[in-house]
């Protein structure tokens, strides 16, 4: 090894490669080296490539013993002798290999030659060959080109045969009806037909073509009318034809001639349909009930409308139908056309002469008239879904029928069709609101009709504690005074049962926003028709609409006489004031809810809304509490008119006309008492009957008598009567109202009591016809206060009555005050 | 354009009839009947100076009984009806009669002092009674307007009946007695309730195939047969009872009623099925309803509410466009209005309230002098006396 190394170091780069490749000879490779032994940088490693004798030397001598030295140095000697045995051996080796390489050498030498002598000879033999393969092709040249001649010949001939035969060859594919193959065989023949057709021979065979091809032309334009044959035979025809140099315009028309025909028989089945349906449709037009869904919903269980509905296919059954046949025959049309025409012209030879534009015109015309006419039947049918029971099924045949068509948009890009049909389903929609919104107040009228008859109807068992209490007096002349004692849940049932049914129809129409309808997503449906449609057509109207015909009520009624309960005039004005502190936004917020997310058009506010309902409540409980008075006012009016005044006895009693004045007025009160809330009096003390009556009695009553009576101070009375005007504020009597209990029992009281001052002015009186007053007007005063905001002006009132009896009275003596409430007591 | 305030009157009974004079057409004079069933009635005549303001009176006894209405002689400036009531044996029974005033109120009164015309009033000269047997209870008596003052017509129980006066009219006689019951009378509302309340139906007696008062006028046509017939009948024109009507002075096929339901409706009676207008302005009964005689769109109304509401009802009156002018002949569909100035057009509405009343107001009147100007009487023996305010007055002369 050190000899390898020695070299290593001192040698160039030739001695290193020579040193490689033995090292290659030896199977040591690097890899293996470094791999065994990593490369050790010691220079004291002296089997390492960078032993350095000097450096491990001094190391030995520093480092070790004398002793350690001897053996190492003796381990030395034997290393070093062991290494040059085997140096010797691999010379030995070597210089034997050396010796048999050189026997070989020289063996092959004597090889080669022979090889050299062979190859000569091989090369002899070759140009002998080759000499003889020269003559035999010169011999057999003639021959060569005559067979080359002989088969462009056949050639030829076959070509020819080819053409005479094909006459009869397109008559067998024209027996068989393989037109394509006749046609393509035409085709190949056509132009070498052209270019030789002044021979006569072929000529002959191009007319024959000709009469055979005009014979296929023929028939193929024969299948193409039948018409018997699916669209896929169809575009075989007319690309055939268009092969056969037809002219296009002529074949976009028969196409869609032919086409047409067959969507129109699809058209007229489904008008057909819609014709049986109408006429049991038209017996049962009406009829729908605006929304009782039971019989929506299981028309077959109900009788007079199962043949109907059994006839009459539903909605979503024809849409269907118009779909499937229609809508795909036509788009399976437009398809094979546009392939037909237009795509594949627009490659082709054709392209040059404006087919494409030409053949998309047409369709286009062709495509926008069925389609006008399949809206028109389309819209007739949906004009006959008048039923608003199930709107879900409206909705999806809608879905469906847009869905449709936006195959035919996809096809058609440029086309109206899809936009007509958005606006269709628009119209539909907008139609069925309407429809939705009649069915709604329908449902109102007839609520207030059932609500009606539950006033009249007398009430049996369900009569509450209070009008027991009152059962004696409220009597037929309140004919509702019966029914009071239901008011409140007539009320709740009646504005629960209005909410519910908004609610639905909301619900119902929501439909037509849901995210899984495709028209959901149109601009008008996601704005207009929730703003403007849903919530001002639909819910504000129908809000308007209570509001009106509460209204009307209020005219009709007094001009008729008095048609409507006065309990009815009652529970609406409650009804609406209902509307107007809470319902009518809480109706309005649901809307908004779903339907007004993202959309703030000008639409009515909320305010409006609540303003015009409680002007209709205002003006309900006025007209209730004028409907009321004249009934009382009617009463009294009666009691003095019909009385002979002057010659009347001395009161006894109170008269019964007051204690039924008094009954009344206390059921009323009761009546108004369920709907509204007591309402605010002025203060008056704990015992106010009978502070009041006192004052009443003496401190008013009696200077104005004692003035009246004197003759000699006439002025007296009036200055006393005027003076007490001047400080009390003006009455007026048929006034608006608050809305509560005390202020209505007050406008009722205050028409009552004014009637009675104006018809005792129009009388005399005698003595006791005064006294009588007196009584009457002590017992009204007694009971009467109670009900009133300010008693005083019942007393004002009443005071008036007596005095101006007074005036009118031939003989004024008063009653004691005693002996007036001894007699009222008793009564 | 500040308006003049009211004028007020005070008498010393309750009062429930007014009336202008009506054959007076310089002095703007009034007579209130009063209403009193222990002291002796009086007939005060009230002279209103327009441009003093100032108020004078006179006062005339009438003694039979207390008064419910009057009406004065359209001919005759002394002349004048009442109805009274009158208590005998504990009765009370209704009469009618004429009566004349002595002919030196006037300057009697003018000469002595307030206070002695008071303590020494004349007396009302009676002329003759307008009683019937058969028909009791007169509850009005309507002169003929523009007549010469020799028919009357008097309603009584549900009858109207026709009196010719004689000469002097110291005699009255009933002529062509043809009653015809129940409603009829021009029908117009026939209930007309002037008394009691209750509907009294009028009877109208025909005479002389002539017309009959005031409201008959417009039965003309029929004048000449025998057996009147209602001509029309407005049923159910008010809620409850008809307290007045008047007919329009210049279109005679308009009138207005008024009743208990608070409103005051007007009517043609060319189709009595609707009303043309109908207002709700009071807030008790109205009580009178009266048309200005000059200018028909102006309509005063009276309330138990006490207030008097004087109203403008241009769209039925007969100059609906303003007044025409007459020296441009324009023919009445052009604008005939005398410039260019553009006028607004007036609209119906209440032109004003007037609450200078106390107690309810039973009776309105224009006077027959001035157009401007009305009198209303309330219960209490309140007159006052109020003027069209001049912004209204001009807009309409203009």
């Amino acid at each position: 090894m050190d000899g390898e190394v020695d070299a290593t170091e001192s040698g160039g780069s030739r001695k290193r490669r020579v040193h490689g490749m033995l090292k290659l000879y030896y199977g040591m490779n690097e890899e293996g080296k470094s791999a065994d032994e990593p490369d050790s940088l010691d220079p004291c490693d002296i089997n390492g490539p960078h032993f350095d004798p000097d450096v491990y030397l001094n190391k030995l001598r520093r480092e070790c013993s004398l002793g350690e030295l001897m053996d190492q140095e003796s381990c030395m000697v034997k290393q070093i002798r062991s290494l040059d045995s085997d140096m010797q051996t691999l010379v030995y080796e070597n210089y034997n290999k050396f010796i048999s390489a050189t026997d070989t050498i020289r063996k092959m030498k004597n090889d080669f030659k022979k090889m050299e002598d062979e190859m000569d000879c091989l090369s002899t033999n070759m140009a002998a060959i080759t000499e003889f393969s020269a003559s035999i092709s010169g011999t057999l040249q003639d021959q060569h080109t005559q067979i080359t001649k002989l088969s462009g010949v056949h050639t030829l001939l076959r070509k020819l045969q080819f053409l005479f035969e094909l006459p009869a060859r397109l008559n067998k594919c024209v027996e068989l009806q393989a037109y394509g193959q006749a046609v393509s065989s035409h085709r190949r023949a056509r132009c070498v037909l052209q270019q030789y057709s002044h021979l006569p021979s072929f000529r002959g065979i191009q007319d024959d073509c000709h009469v055979i091809m005009e014979q296929l032309a023929q028939d193929l334009r024969q299948k193409f009318r039948d018409g018997g044959s699916s669209a896929k035979d169809l575009s075989e025809c007319v690309e055939l034809l268009l092969q056969l140099d037809e002219p296009a315009e002529e074949l976009c028309d028969k196409f869609l001639n032919h086409a047409g025909a067959r969507l129109q028989l699809d058209l007229a089945g489904l008008e057909a349909e819609i014709r049986t349906a109408e006429p049991p449709s038209s017996s049962s037009s009406g009829p729908p009930p605006p929304s009782s869904p039971a019989a929506d919903t299981s028309p077959k269980t109900s009788s007079p409308l199962a043949p109907a509905a059994a006839a009459k296919t539903d909605i979503l059954e024809f849409i269907d139908r118009g779909c499937n046949e229609f809508v795909s025959s036509l788009c399976l049309v437009v398809a094979s056309y546009q392939e037909l025409f237009v795509h594949r012209a627009q490659t082709g030879e054709l392209a040059s002469k404006n087919i494409p534009q030409m053949a998309s015109g047409k369709l286009q015309g062709f495509v926008d008239e069925l389609a006008a006419r399949y809206f028109s039947i389309v819209e007739r049918r949906i004009r006959e879904e008048r039923g608003v029971g199930d709107n879900s099924l409206l909705v999806r045949a809608l879905d469906r029928f847009h869905r449709r068509l936006q195959a035919v948009a996809k096809l058609l890009p440029g086309s109206q069709v899809p936009a007509r049909g958005t606006e269709i389903v628009v119209r539909a929609a907008t139609e069925r609101v309407r429809q939705y919104l009649q069915a709604l107040q329908s449902f109102y009228l007839d609520t207030l009709t059932d609500v009606r008859q539950a006033l009249a109807a007398p009430r049996l068992a369900a009569a509450s504690g209070a009008s027991v209490a009152l059962g004696g007096g409220t009597g037929g002349l309140l004919g509702a005074g019966g029914g009071a004692g239901g008011l409140p849940e007539l009320l709740s049932s009646l504005s629960a049962s209005i909410l519910n049914q908004i609610k639905s129809v909301l619900a119902s129409v929501h439909l037509f926003t849901a995210k899984d309808i495709t028209f959901s997503n149109k601009p008008y449906f996601k704005g207009e028709f929730c703003s403007h449609g849903v919530r001002e057509n639909l819910v504000v109207s129908f809000i308007q609409f209570i509001c009106q015909s509460s209204r009307r009520f209020c005219e009709t009624a007094s001009d008729k006489g008095g048609s409507s309960p006065p309990a009815l005039l009652l529970l609406l004005s409650r009804l609406c004031l209902d509307y107007e502190t809470s319902t009518i936004s809480y109706i309005l917020t649901l809307t908004d809810e779903q339907f007004l997310s993202q959309h703030h058009n000008p639409v009515t506010p909320v305010t409006a809304l609540c303003a015009e309902a409680r002007e209709a409540a205002q003006k309900l409980l006025n007209h209730y509490v004028k409907v009321q008075g004249l009934i009382i006012s009617q009463m009294l009016r009666k009691s003095v008119e019909t009385r002979d005044w002057v010659n009347t006895i001395e009161p006894r009693n109170v008269r019964a006309v007051m204690k039924r004045v008094v009954e009344d007025t206390t059921s009323i009160d009761v009546q108004v008492g369920l709907l509204y809330e007591e309402g605010v009096r002025k203060a008056h003390s704990s015992d106010s009957s009978k502070r009041t009556f006192s004052v009443y009695s003496s401190s008013r009553q009696q200077p104005r008598y004692a003035a009246s009576y004197t003759p000699s101070a006439p002025m007296d009375t009036n200055l006393l009567s005027n003076i007490h005007k001047l400080f009390s504020e003006r009455i007026d009597i048929f006034s608006s109202v608050e809305f509560n209990k005390v202020s209505v029992m007050t406008g009722i009281i205050k028409i009552s009591l004014k009637t009675f001052l104006e018809c005792v002015r129009l009388r005399t009186f005698g003595r006791y016809g005064l006294q009588q007053i007196q009584v009457d007007c002590h017992y009204l005063q007694v009971y009467l206060w109670r009900f009133v905001s300010d008693e005083n002006l019942a007393h004002f009132l009443l005071d008036e009555i007596v005095g101006s009896t007074a005036h009118r009275c031939l003989d004024p003596a008063p009653m004691e005050q005693s002996v007036i409430e001894v007699i009222c007591e008793r009564g | 354009m500040e308006d003049d305030a009211p004028v007020i009157y005070g008498l010393e009974f309750q009062a429930r009839a007014l009336t202008a004079q009506a054959a007076e057409t310089d002095a703007i004079r009034f007579l209130v009947g009063t209403q009193s069933l222990k002291f002796d009635n009086q007939i005060h005549i009230i002279d209103f100076d327009d441009e003093n303001n100032i108020i004078n009176k006179n006062v005339l006894l009438h003694q039979a009984g207390e008064i419910w209405n009057i009406g004065a002689s359209p001919a005759d400036k002394a002349v004048l009806t009442t109805c009274y009531n009158k208590t005998c044996d504990s009765r009370v029974v209704s009469c009618a009669a004429v009566w004349r005033m002595p002919c030196d109120w006037d300057t009697g009164s003018n000469h002595e002092s307030p206070d002695d015309s008071a303590h020494n009033p004349q007396t009302l000269e009676l002329l003759c009674h307008l009683n019937d047997s058969t028909h009791g209870n007169a509850a009005c008596v309507l002169w003929e307007p523009m007549g010469d003052g020799k028919r009357v017509i008097s309603l009584a129980d549900n009858h109207a009946l026709l009196w010719d006066l004689q000469e002097s009219s110291t005699q009255a006689t009933k002529r062509g007695l043809n009653i015809v019951k129940k409603k009829k009378k021009k029908k117009k509302k026939k209930k007309k309730k002037k008394k009691k309340k209750k509907k009294k139906k009028k009877k109208k007696k025909k005479k002389k195939k002539k017309e009959e008062k005031k409201e008959e006028e417009e039965e003309e046509e029929e004048g000449g047969r025998k057996d009147e017939k209602a001509i029309y009948c407005i049923e159910n024109a008010h809620g409850q009872l008809v307290r007045d009507l008047d007919f329009n002075p210049n279109r005679q096929y308009y009138l207005a009623s008024c009743g208990d339901d608070c409103k005051v409706r007007f009517w043609d009676v060319r189709n009595v099925q609707e009303p043309v207008k109908s207002l709700e302005d009071h807030s008790h009964w109205v009580w009178s309803v009266r048309y200005n005689h000059s200018h028909d769109q102006l309509v005063l109304t009276a309330s138990s509410d006490s207030r008097l509401i004087l109203s403008n009802m241009v769209s039925i009156s007969s100059e609906p466009f303003g007044q025409l002018v007459d020296d441009e002949e324009l023919s009445d569909g052009e604008d005939a209005r005398p410039s260019e100035k553009i006028k607004e057009p007036l609209t119906d509405s209440v032109v004003s309230t007037y609450e200078e009343h106390e107690d309810s107001v039973y009776a309105a009147e224009w006077s027959s002098a001035d157009p401007w100007l009305f009198a209303s009487l309330s219960y209490d023996g309140r007159l006052v006396i109020n003027r069209v305010p001049r912004a209204l007055k001009y807009r309409i002369l203009l």
